[in-house]
């Protein structure tokens, strides 16, 4: 493919010396291209094998903030997650997803999530009838008294050292018993594994100082990724400059996803 | 990504109303974990039907005695296929006996059911029929000698000692066993009850309707069994029969005041959840729920029960000639089992219909092909007669046994 092609449709034409420059170092990666066919195998196994070193889970609890004022309901959370996370495209299986909420003058309440908020939301109705509208990112609240744990049977499905809720595919029997137990409906059956799945904060990145894939493609930093209890993180600082609430809280399962600004009609 | 499934879940996605999670598209637990409840409470029911017998020295349901312990081991042995059927992954089902978490009240269900199989029900069952067992393989020749040999397991001492222990060690099992049936189906209702995410399940009524509503199918089913072979073997005690009807009724009254119990309690309080659920009744659950598990499930039987049977003293309400009585009691057994079936089914299915976010419903497609469909678990649910049938011709619960009578001895041909 050109590099013509690859431009966007409102791009303003390129300077000749310029485009140049971009078809040279273009032709250079195409020759490299099997030189990084024998190096990316290796770094994956080397990623894969050694974790890095220095990570202590024990100086960690990890938890997400998020501020319903700034999400825009672009859905590159939603998008990005199921990339980096290999999950299934079809519109039923997500790890995080984006409901629009409609508050009309009538008082009714309406809400939406076409494809997990993907490809963003159609003008739903006129203008006039809107009381409010906002977006609020869903995901699993890791929580610090997870019903899931509770139920599981075998013990799949546990709390890392560092607040993280996973589930291990290997030893998962597929009973399903926790995505009912999941107040909050952020798990699903993995159509092709038959096993439980759900949002693992991308543990895979957080180890590696990394921030989740949702964190780190959010344009309007609607999502803050953090320690809990570090006094330092970016997440500390938001739960201590914004009101905080949870979802449920009744239900008791402590969730360890903040959120600013949330309206009472979010279940 | 299998394309029926995609398919499957497309359609559904057309059929939702309202808002639901996105993840709550795929039903997880369809028509075998309907069939799961609804297996393990005619265990429950048949058992403490044949307890009732025993501790209580009921006479007149005695002849019922051993087919109900039968049934019940016929249908314990199928119970757990549908759920492991079920499972994402069956080959790692032992997990659950291995690295069980026992924070988990689904990990300790395969413990109670190990323990009810193994240690209630078998071993009542052996001491049960050990003396016949011993005079059987006397008597007999061939394949059927080596067969109740076998099952004697080499305690063929049939003096009056060892018979004697054989008695008390019935009595013993079954008092024991009790608790135990309870426990059993209790423990399937708490896997139910105890999921807070849940506002159709999570009540701490469920394990006792669940309890109350298997004695109700136990009964029915075990008079449908008894009638049935009873004509076929021209040998019917109209007495054991409206002895059972009776028994049935009672069940049935505590049955259908839990229920209306819980309805009412969940009306008046009147949480979050009763708008969505309401709208569930009321539109997808109206012909399972409504038609078929209060009306023609309960109340019918209710009525007819309450007329044709002598449950309120020596004598029926109603003095039916015994020809139509039969008949009643088997229509009413009949809707009964459909009643009992709708409750699982209302239960398990209805649980799922609505969005926990409360702000939708979805459907539930049942398949007829495939592992989760409709042939596999009529093929579940007549397995159990199959192996009943197995057992009644291994330990006939009415053979007159050739010598002395034996105390829990039916009355036979």
């Amino acid at each position: 493919m050109s590099s013509e092609a690859n431009r966007a449709p409102n791009e303003p034409e390129s300077q000749p010396g310029v485009s140049q420059d971009r078809r040279e170092f273009l032709k250079q990666c195409v020759a490299a291209a099997p030189l990084l066919l024998a190096i990316l195998p290796v770094a994956e196994v080397a990623a894969a094998s050694t974790p890095d070193s220095s990570y202590k889970p024990e100086e960690h609890y990890y938890g997400m903030g998020i501020d319903v004022n700034k999400c825009i309901g672009c859905g590159r959370c939603a998008d990005a997650c199921k990339t980096e996370n290999n999950v299934p495209r079809e519109p039923f299986y997500f790890r995080t997803w984006v409901e629009r909420y409609v508050l009309t003058t009538e008082g009714e309440t309406v809400v939406t999530s076409p494809d997990g908020g993907i490809e963003g939301f159609p003008p739903s109705i006129s203008e006039k009838g809107i009381l409010r509208t906002f977006f609020v990112p869903k995901l699993c609240n890791h929580c610090a008294n997870p019903p899931c744990v509770q139920v599981c049977p075998v013990g799949a499905t546990f709390i890392t050292r560092d607040g993280v809720v996973l589930v291990d595919k290997d030893y998962c029997i597929g009973c399903r018993y926790c995505i009912q137990a999941c107040p909050y409906g952020a798990r699903f059956l993995h159509p092709i594994t038959h096993t439980a799945e759900k949002c693992t904060f991308c543990y895979h990145r957080v180890v590696q100082g990394k921030v989740p894939a949702c964190v780190e493609v959010c344009p309007t930093g609607a999502r803050i990724f953090g320690d809990v209890k570090a006094r330092s993180s970016p997440l500390a600082r938001f739960t201590r400059f914004n009101e905080i609430q949870v979802l449920k809280p009744q239900l008791n399962t402590e969730p360890k996803v903040y959120y600013a600004n949330l309206d009472g009609e979010v279940r | 990504m299998p394309p029926d499934l995609v398919q499957q879940l497309t359609n559904v996605l057309h059929q939702v109303s309202g808002y639901i999670y996105p993840n709550e598209v795929e039903l997880q637990w369809g028509l075998l974990v309907v069939v799961y409840p609804y297996i393990t409470g005619l265990v429950a029911g048949a058992f403490i039907l044949a307890s009732l017998e025993r501790v209580f020295s009921v006479k007149e349901v005695e002849p019922t005695y051993r087919l109900a312990l039968l049934t019940a081991l016929a249908f314990l042995l199928v119970a757990p296929l549908p759920l492991l059927l079920h499972l994402g992954h069956p080959e790692r089902s032992f997990e659950i006996f291995l690295t069980p978490n026992v924070h988990s009240a689904m990990a300790m269900f395969g413990f109670v059911y190990a323990w009810y199989l193994a240690v209630v029900l078998q071993v009542e069952i052996w001491f049960d029929y050990r003396k016949d067992l011993v005079l059987w393989a006397r008597n007999e020749r061939g394949l059927r000698k080596w067969i109740h040999l076998i099952l004697t397991l080499g305690a063929t001492d049939i003096s009056e000692q060892a018979v004697e222990f054989d008695r008390k060690a019935v009595r013993f099992i079954t008092i024991i066993g009790i608790p135990s049936a309870f426990l059993l189906h209790g423990y399937v209702g708490f896997i139910f009850g105890s999921v807070k995410a849940n506002p159709w399940w999570s009540s701490v009524l469920i394990p006792v309707v669940f309890l109350f509503s298997a004695m109700v199918s136990g009964i029915a089913l075990v008079l449908m069994l008894y009638l049935l072979t009873g004509l076929v073997r021209r040998s019917l005690e109209m007495t054991c029969l409206d002895k059972l009807a009776s028994f049935l009724f009672y069940a049935l009254v505590v049955d259908f005041s839990l229920e209306i119990l819980d309805f009412i309690h969940r009306l008046y309080e009147a949480e979050e959840s009763i708008k969505i659920l309401g709208t569930m009744i009321s539109t997808r659950l109206f012909l399972s729920l409504v038609v078929l598990q209060a009306l023609a499930g309960t109340v019918v039987p209710l009525i007819c029960l309450a007329f044709v049977s002598p449950a309120f003293g020596k004598r029926a309400l109603v003095r039916f000639p015994e020809e139509l009585r039969r008949l009643l009691y088997l229509g009413s057994a009949l809707l009964i089992q459909i009643g009992i079936f709708s409750t699982r089914w209302n239960v398990v299915i209805g649980g799922q219909l609505f969005s926990k976010s409360l702000r939708g419903l979805t459907v539930y497609k049942m398949e007829l092909l495939g592992l989760e469909g409709f042939f596999v678990s009529v093929l579940l649910l007549a397995a159990p007669f199959f192996l009943l049938y197995i057992l009644v011709k291994i330990l006939p619960p009415w053979k007159e046994v050739p010598t002395t009578a034996v105390p829990e001895e039916a009355a036979g041909d």
